[in-house]
């Protein structure tokens, strides 16, 4: 069972929850941008939460499916068709043989997740499936789908899921904009309390050359003196690193093992997704929150995915 | 914060702890931070997805609902007390490796540019970088990318201003005091001063990582024809 690629939309690749346990060999852990409507889409048709989706970027691809497949379409809202006929989000269809699933226009978020009963099956790379562009790894050759590709779909092994299964939305897509929750640190020190106010109170506008490594801001410039370089040691995803330009990077699900520059603030575990959800020019703010505020918000939101979950 | 005979324990975010000794490049600290990662990575604590060893901090990263910190935090501090007392000495040694280099020419673009840098011959900055065994303190930045040290100071060239945006595989690249081999074609701001045809990071093989932590290194010059030779196989 495979689903052909008609056309491959701008940059869609295959994720699960990410290339776990080697960073230590400084492989990256690539992974779904937005965990949670990653694990959504799953759950909607019955996949175990690690099963590879398709992770569509702002426009989506034209797929055709070559024996009866249960599907669902989570985050980023598409305008999403079935042989023409209208798609709801977060619902699981049954597309039939020789049927097309077509991605028309985007109306929020950037972000769209694309999973199949069973999950889509390509050779696991040191226990994932995840694809890493930069290092030409996992999902089909290291890379982004291109028309002609065949995805293979496994066969399901847990309970049969329903078509016409609906499950809400556990957070809002943004559509220009976004507030999101940060720990201050590791090197606040450096920074300072004006600063570290300064970056609270800065309006950032997401740079056109952000991408799953990281996301590189716009606005308040932290001049930092040349030798202040950290000595490099593993950064964790969300970490807000300045280089020496002075504007923040804020590091996503490719991001390098480690890294050298000094760090402000890392975003918590709960909000990375609305990060992963923006596009170039959208808005970000940042608030600085206690680390017991980020693990209520994580057991919030775990709540609503397994309530979602059934 | 937590402080053991120098050693810094702190959280970062809420999906990693950090515990760290003196900022600087040294082989015993490194010796120490080895043993205290591979330890720890050893418990294999539910949740716990990642153990990252650096210059001189281990990194520990977990899933915050399915890891108890306290316990993870407690296992940090008693694995850094414990190498204190008792040097693990399989942890302390790597293995001696040698990776052929072709310095210059068109394997290694900035090889002029660190001559001129060190105001020596090329000849001597092949003679000095590769008269030195490096010590392979942390893997990072790209799959398999080793950073060894320290490079001899009159070879200590910062980084490129502008990175190149490719960086050939194999290449042999120098930043301030380290030095490391591309496993990838990759951008890059490392000067690059030669190349060698070993594959650093090959999924084909059973361990696709040439380099580990605590490895030795030494960098053998060969020829261009020697490279192409090896560059078949």
């Amino acid at each position: 069972m495979s689903v052909r690629v008609r056309r491959p939309g701008l940059f869609t690749t295959i994720q699960d929850s990410g290339r776990w346990g080697y960073q230590h060999v400084g492989v990256p852990v690539a992974g779904s941008m937005d965990t949670v409507s990653h694990r959504l889409a799953n759950a909607i048709v019955g996949n175990e939460a690690s099963a590879a989706t398709l992770e569509i970027t702002l426009v989506g691809p034209e797929l055709q499916c070559d024996r009866p497949t249960l599907f669902a379409v989570t985050g980023a809202e598409f305008d999403v068709r079935l042989d023409g006929a209208d798609v709801g989000a977060n619902t699981s269809y049954l597309a039939r043989s020789g049927q097309v699933i077509t991605f028309g226009r985007r109306r929020s978020g950037v972000r769209g997740y694309l999973a199949v009963e069973g999950g889509f099956d390509v050779p696991s790379v040191l226990g994932s499936r995840s694809t890493h562009v930069v290092s030409r790894m996992g999902g089909i050759k290291g890379r982004a789908l291109k028309t002609g590709d065949l995805i293979d779909v496994a066969t399901s092994s847990g309970r049969r899921a329903l078509e016409g299964t609906r499950r809400t939305s556990v957070f809002e897509m943004p559509t220009n904009g976004t507030r999101v929750r940060a720990i201050v640190g590791p090197h606040a020190e450096i920074f300072g309390s004006k600063r570290l106010r300064a970056f609270e109170r800065t309006r950032y506008r997401v740079a056109p050359e952000s991408d799953r490594m990281g996301y590189r801001l716009k606005g308040e410039r932290f001049l930092l003196s040349d030798d202040l370089n950290v000595i490099s040691s593993a950064v964790p995803i969300g970490s807000v690193q300045i280089p020496p330009d002075g504007l923040p990077i804020v590091l996503m699900a490719d991001h390098q093992t480690t890294g050298g520059y000094p760090r402000i603030a890392t975003v918590i575990s709960a909000d990375l997704p609305l990060v992963g959800q923006l596009k170039a020019s959208d808005w970000i703010e940042f608030e600085l929150c206690p680390l017991s505020e980020a693990v209520r918000a994580l057991i919030r939101q775990e709540r609503a995915l397994m309530a979602a979950s059934g | 914060m937590a402080l053991i005979d120098g050693w810094t324990l702190s959280r970062v975010g809420d999906a990693t702890l950090v515990i760290e000794c003196e900022q600087r490049i040294d082989p015993d600290l490194n010796a120490c931070v080895l043993q205290v990662a591979h330890a720890v990575r050893q418990r294999a604590r539910p949740g716990v997805l990642d153990v990252v060893e650096s210059y001189c901090a281990v990194t520990v990263h977990f899933d915050p609902l399915k890891t108890d910190a306290t316990a993870v935090a407690f296992d940090l501090e008693v694995e850094v007390a414990h190498a204190q007392v008792v040097v693990d000495e399989s942890q302390s040694f790597g293995r001696q490796l040698t990776v052929p280099v072709c310095y210059g020419g068109r394997h290694g673009p900035d090889l002029e540019a660190m001559a001129a840098f060190a105001a020596c011959s090329e000849a001597e900055v092949i003679a000095r970088h590769s008269g030195e065994v490096y010590r392979v303190y942390m893997l990072g930045f790209l799959p398999g990318f080793a950073y060894m040290g320290v490079v001899p100071p009159e070879l200590a060239m910062p980084r490129r201003l502008t990175p190149r945006l490719n960086a050939p595989i194999g290449s042999v690249g120098v930043a301030g005091q380290q030095t490391g081999v591309y496993p990838l074609t990759a951008p890059g701001g490392w000067q690059l001063i030669g190349r060698t045809p070993l594959l650093t990071f090959d999924l084909r093989r059973s361990d696709p990582f040439l380099f580990r932590a605590a490895d030795m290194v030494r960098f053998e010059p060969i020829g261009p024809d020697r490279f192409d030779e090896l560059a078949v196989d």
